[in-house]
């Protein structure tokens, strides 16, 4: 349990007016220095997962520990250590990647040198410096993505939670961003993914998990689970867990 | 404080780019001001400088008339044009209706005759009442049947400026009916004509009316229309914040960097703090230019010059209470609507409710006595009333304390309010 980023054990959760559990003992462990991938269908649970192992939903019981700070007791000292990028644009439209950047590394906690510092280097990385002055509203969605991306990672965190990091970008710009996310676990950074680009996730996880209905079905790396069903990708191994039916459920405000 | 020192600049930066939101913040209030202090002062100046046209039509030729038309003139409310040869009441009625004049007044003929005969009758009374017989009684019937004076009006003429109009006439019309008594009498008892400075010195009050408009401070500033409206739009804009600062909430919401926000090891109180500090600096940038336009503006403009309060840290101090009472309701609207159409529409009707019972639009002493309960309700009437206090009575701090107190306790409701939706929505 030492060698855990996230530890959670017996999680149960539901949305506050809804009487089914979204989580009943769910159990996961995940080691650090993994490329996590954390799939499923529309409604599975993923992003809801993601949501408690980031503390933005609180559950009813259970724990999870992220690299062993139980999150529900040490919120302050738990945020520091993790990073987070959502599916939307989460950031202030209205400002340039600088000034995001600035405001989300003092938010982190950072000092203003160590801001100016990560700033240049995420930019360069990024390949944002040209536009860095400009406001974010008039970027295209791939650079958008690349802003989102960045203002994860301003505060060099140990665990990074990416929701759909990719959706909606060209190929170029998927091909940068799953190089530095490589990039980031190389130097030590623990990735827990998701996504429904499945080739995408081949090339980027070493692990993954197939959560449905609120469990999860198959959590093991890939190369043992493509040679435990005998199947040569990890969409065909998908179809063949979770069905060719639609798995679409009504959508749940996280609020 | 680097934290909130970020916040506050990206707060600042954000703001600048809300070209709109500056726009209503700034712009409207200030031509709310010129524009309807323009009007109220014209009215003003309606009422208080310029005379009524008066027709006058006089059947009668004797002296009473000729006295009481002089006693009109002496009145100094209107502009009378005497009308010539006695032209019929449909004539006068038909000039009324060409806009010659708002009023007329028809003096009936024999209107001297009747008054001297009443007069007689009423100095025969008293010298009875004396002891003395007098034959003056006889003439009862002749007093009692005086034909009334008739005074047609314009329908623009609203009722109170009518019945000062009515006041005025009828003490014309006593003066005139006193003076014949008062000559009947003296004849009656000395045979001899009432000398001139006598019934100067018997008819001529010589106690003056002082107005003098009430003050705390003993100034003799007079209020108008400059000195109303400035503090009352000062408040309007300053609440009218809820369009830029409503929506800014609303929008961090919907994008998802309130959720982002919560991930990071920042209390999400400081960037309530944050958006207060930085929008109530605005609402007390906007007070103060406002008040300098009330300055400096309105006299180049043909606009009575705002007259500051003389205790300016009191200025400050109740414009600080306003701008956070504006801020926390603005921050409340922002924390309930569900998307920015709805911070802008019932964050823009609440306010223009909320002026409306507080008495921004519509003088508080005017309003039925039931809306009297709601307007104790708006913050907009405490914080117009505190200004008031300022601005038109020339109190210090210590007299608009009794209104700074209830606009502390709404607003302290509105952030316990505030904090509870945020709680609620799983924002905090």
């Amino acid at each position: 349990m030492d060698n855990d980023a996230i530890s959670i054990r017996d999680l149960g959760f539901s949305y506050p007016g809804q009487s089914k559990n979204c989580f009943s003992n769910l159990n996961l462990d995940i080691a650090v220095g993994t490329r996590f991938g954390l799939f499923g269908p529309n409604g599975a649970g993923k992003t809801t997962l993601m949501h408690c192992m980031t503390g933005l939903l609180s559950y009813s019981h259970g724990s999870i520990r992220l690299l062993g700070n139980e999150i529900a007791h040490h919120k302050k000292a738990v945020n520091k250590l993790f990073g987070f990028v959502p599916q939307d644009f989460s950031l202030y439209q209205e400002l340039s990647p600088v000034q995001n950047l600035e405001f989300f590394g003092a938010w982190s906690g950072m000092r203003s040198g160590a801001i100016k510092k990560k700033i240049t280097e995420l930019l360069e990385v990024l390949d944002l410096t040209d536009v860095k002055d400009k406001q974010v509203h008039k970027f295209s969605g791939g650079m958008k993505r690349r802003v989102n991306l960045a203002i994860g990672v301003i505060n060099d965190p140990q665990v990074l939670f990416l929701d759909e990091p990719t959706v909606g970008v060209d190929i170029q710009t998927r091909h940068a961003i799953i190089n530095y996310l490589k990039q980031l676990n190389r130097n030590g950074t623990t990735l827990i993914y998701t996504s429904h680009q499945l080739s995408e996730a081949e090339e980027l996880c070493d692990k993954i998990a197939l959560i449905e209905d609120g469990k999860i079905i198959i959590n093991n790396s890939l190369e043992v689970l493509l040679a435990e069903h005998k199947e040569d990708g990890l969409e065909g191994l998908y179809v063949s867990l979770t069905g060719k039916q639609y798995k679409d459920i009504e959508i749940v405000s996280t609020g | 404080m680097y934290k909130l020192r970020a916040t506050i600049k990206k707060d600042l930066r954000i703001l600048s780019r809300d070209k709109m939101g500056v726009l209503f913040m700034f712009v409207m209030p200030i031509i709310l001001a010129i524009v309807i202090t323009a009007i109220q002062n014209s009215t003003f100046e309606l009422v208080n400088d310029n005379k009524v046209s008066l027709l006058l039509n006089n059947h009668d030729t004797g002296e009473a008339s000729k006295e009481l038309i002089k006693s009109i003139e002496k009145i100094g409310m209107f502009n009378l044009t005497l009308v010539k040869g006695k032209q019929m009441d449909a004539q006068v009625i038909e000039r009324m209706n060409n806009k010659d004049a708002l009023l007329a007044i028809i003096i009936p003929a024999n209107f001297s005759s009747k008054m001297a005969a009443k007069a007689k009758n009423i100095a025969g009374k008293a010298l009875n009442n004396f002891g003395a017989p007098v034959d003056g009684v006889n003439v009862k019937a002749d007093a009692d049947s005086i034909e009334p004076i008739t005074l047609y009006y314009h329908p623009v003429l609203q009722e109170s400026f009518r019945a000062s109009i009515n006041g005025a006439l009828r003490s014309s019309l006593q003066l005139v009916e006193s003076k014949q008594i008062l000559q009947t009498l003296y004849f009656s008892l000395n045979e001899t004509a009432l000398p001139d400075s006598l019934e100067k010195d018997i008819i001529n009050t010589n106690v003056a009316i002082n107005q003098v408009p009430v003050s705390r401070d003993g100034t003799r500033v007079t209020p108008n229309a400059t000195q109303h409206n400035i503090p009352a739009w000062t408040i309007f804009a300053m609440f009218f914040i809820v369009i830029s600062l409503g929506s800014s909430i609303v929008r961090e919401k919907l994008n998802g960097s309130f959720m982002r926000l919560k991930t990071l090891p920042t209390n999400y109180l400081i960037a309530l703090l944050s958006k207060q500090i930085t929008y109530l600096s605005v609402t007390l940038l906007q007070a103060a230019v406002i008040f300098a336009i009330g300055v400096l503006l309105f006299p180049l403009l043909g606009l009575p010059k705002l007259n500051l309060p003389s205790d300016i840290a009191g200025l400050f101090i109740v414009s600080l209470a306003c701008g956070w009472c504006a801020v926390s309701f603005a921050i409340c609207i922002g924390v309930f609507a569900q998307t920015q159409e709805q911070a802008n529409g019932i964050g823009a009707v609440s306010i223009v409710l909320l002026a409306a019972i507080g008495g921004i639009m519509v003088p508080s002493f005017a309003m039925p006595a039931s809306f009297k309960i709601a307007m104790n309700l708006s913050p907009l009437h405490w914080c117009l009333e505190a200004f008031y206090g300022l601005f038109l009575e020339a109190g210090k701090l210590k007299d608009v304390l009794i209104n700074i107190l209830p606009l502390f306790v709404i607003t302290v409701v509105i952030q316990l309010l505030s904090l509870w939706g945020l709680k609620r929505k799983n924002l905090i």
